[in-house]
């Protein structure tokens, strides 16, 4: 079976500038005085792992241990230092809901605008448009202006453009802890929907319980670095022991 | 050749982005405005009013229609300036979604380019009324107005793209480009006739692309006049160049935008 993603030895590196270095004259300063590049971070180093399709694979770490970094290198965000990422077929990213709502405008107008940034064409949303409206229950509020709104209502929003396509990859960092139960059921259902239909699914999550429940297989990151990669259970338990 | 392609298919695929951007900026600028979209028709007709005074009583210049003459430079310096002065912190404002979802980044410069040229159809609807009511005779060669906005846009989205990139990582450049912009239109026949000019700041002008656009405008609107060849190659000349200077330092430039925002 193809593989829908593969990260081979990826590691990156950032130039973690105790204070910034914005212009100009900071620069030659610091350049002088050799200042400059000298204290690099790696968030990731050598990550290598393969993800199957239709498998839905759970990466779990302490805070700063690279998990949405590792999110975002896959989603084209970050580039690597060095290595590669290879990605067979369409990603929604669910990384952080809403990035791009713009508050001024109604969450029609944002539905528009969001689906837009994730690359949807017009025609698309347009026969979509319903369909996301009744996912979120907002029918009365849709041309509220966002500022209005409180942030439950704003995920809801954010959720139900980024999940109407069917992708080949979906990619989850730490969303379902947004929203009320009732909510977070109707995002899980509907991430079970997808499974069905074969989308591969990545998830980063601190909770133990979730990830057992949705995955087929787990990452262990720590520092930048694999720990171990393999059977959910085996991992997740090994995980919380250490941790405690 | 592959790589072209998949740049054009994204481009594509983001068309619709770039739409809704435009249409955000417009409908976020002009909410809860009373006249609403009629202040960019009235903004330059202001303007215009107040320097045609200054420098009508002041400063004399023999220029015949001042009005007209005054109007049609500053449109379209106007519309350069607005361009590249909005770019420059295009990034930098769009980091937050730059952090969380991918897109091609260059979306940012040529949405604010492209908002600015539609900004200057607006400021044209005043200049049409402006010269409804002065004694220029307006001929054919006025049809060809758009070819040196065309002009001007190619070349404000190379400036654009070389500025949004460097201010990414060197946020000295916006406040120091206000400076250049100022002078820059000093040295544009905007305010005052070329003819003024003479001996060795003729030569700079020479150098001037927003001279060339700013000419060529004019001639084909107030003076039934279409420029010749030569005048097109230097035009053409200066547009593709900033272009693709501005496309290679984008480029170069566009895979480190995240480390600094």
């Amino acid at each position: 079976m193809q593989n829908a993603i593969e990260v081979k030895n990826v590691t990156i590196k950032f130039n973690m500038a105790k204070e910034k270095v914005d212009s100009i004259k900071e620069y030659i300063l610091k350049f002088i005085k050799k200042q400059l590049f000298f204290e690099e971070f790696t968030a990731l180093n050598n990550v290598s792992f393969d993800v199957k399709k239709g498998e839905v694979f759970g990466i779990i770490g302490l805070n700063g241990c690279g998990k949405s970094t590792i999110l975002k290198i896959i989603s084209g965000i970050y580039s690597p230092s060095k290595g590669s990422v290879k990605v067979n077929g369409s990603i929604a990213p669910l990384i952080e809901l809403g990035a791009g709502f713009d508050m001024d405008l109604t969450a029609r107008e944002n539905i528009y605008l969001n689906g837009s940034v994730l690359g949807y064409s017009k025609n698309y949303i347009d026969s979509k448009f319903d369909e996301i409206v009744d996912f979120t229950e907002l029918h009365q509020f849709i041309d509220v202006p966002m500022k209005n709104y409180s942030s439950g209502m704003v995920a809801r929003i954010g959720f139900a453009i980024a999940t109407i396509t069917d992708p080949d990859i979906l990619i989850v960092d730490e969303i379902l802890s947004v929203g009320d139960f009732l909510f977070q059921q109707k995002c899980e259902q509907r991430i079970n929907e997808l499974m069905k239909n074969g989308t591969t699914i990545l998830i980063v999550s601190h909770s133990i319980d979730q990830i057992k429940r949705l995955c087929n297989r787990v990452m262990w990151l720590k520092a930048g670095q694999v720990v171990k990669i393999g059977e959910t259970q085996e991992i997740c338990n090994e995980y919380s022991h250490t941790t405690k | 050749m592959d790589y072209i392609k998949e740049k054009i298919n994204d481009f594509f695929k983001y068309r619709f982005l770039l739409y809704n951007l435009i249409s955000r900026e417009i409908k976020v600028k002009y909410r809860r405005s009373i006249l609403g979209i009629l202040w960019s028709v009235l903004n330059p007709l202001f303007t215009m009013i107040v320097i045609s005074m200054v420098f009508s009583r002041i400063f004399r210049f023999n220029v015949e229609n001042f009005n007209v003459y005054f109007l049609t430079g500053s449109v379209i310096f106007s519309f350069m300036s607005d361009a590249t002065t909005s770019s420059i912190s295009s990034i930098i404002g769009s980091g937050a979604l730059i952090k969380k979802v991918y897109m091609p980044k260059y979306i940012f410069p040529l949405e604010k380019t492209t908002f600015a040229l539609v900004n200057l159809g607006f400021s044209l609807i005043a200049v049409l009324i402006v010269i409804l009511f002065s004694s220029v005779k307006v001929g054919f060669s006025a049809l060809l107005f758009t070819v040196p906005i065309l002009y001007c846009y190619v070349f404000s989205l190379g400036i654009s793209l070389a500025l949004a990139a460097l201010t990414v990582r060197f946020r000295d450049i916006q406040h120091l480009y206000s400076v250049i912009v100022t002078t820059w239109m000093y040295l544009t026949p905007v305010i005052y006739p070329a003819s003024a000019i003479e001996g060795k700041l003729f030569k700079v002008m020479k150098f001037n692309p927003m001279y060339y656009y700013v000419t060529y405008f004019r001639e084909v609107i107030m003076y039934n006049h279409v420029p010749d060849f030569n005048f097109n190659l230097i035009c053409i000349g200066f547009s593709l160049s900033s272009l693709i200077i501005g496309t290679i330092i984008f480029k170069k430039k566009q895979k480190t935008f995240i480390l600094y925002i």
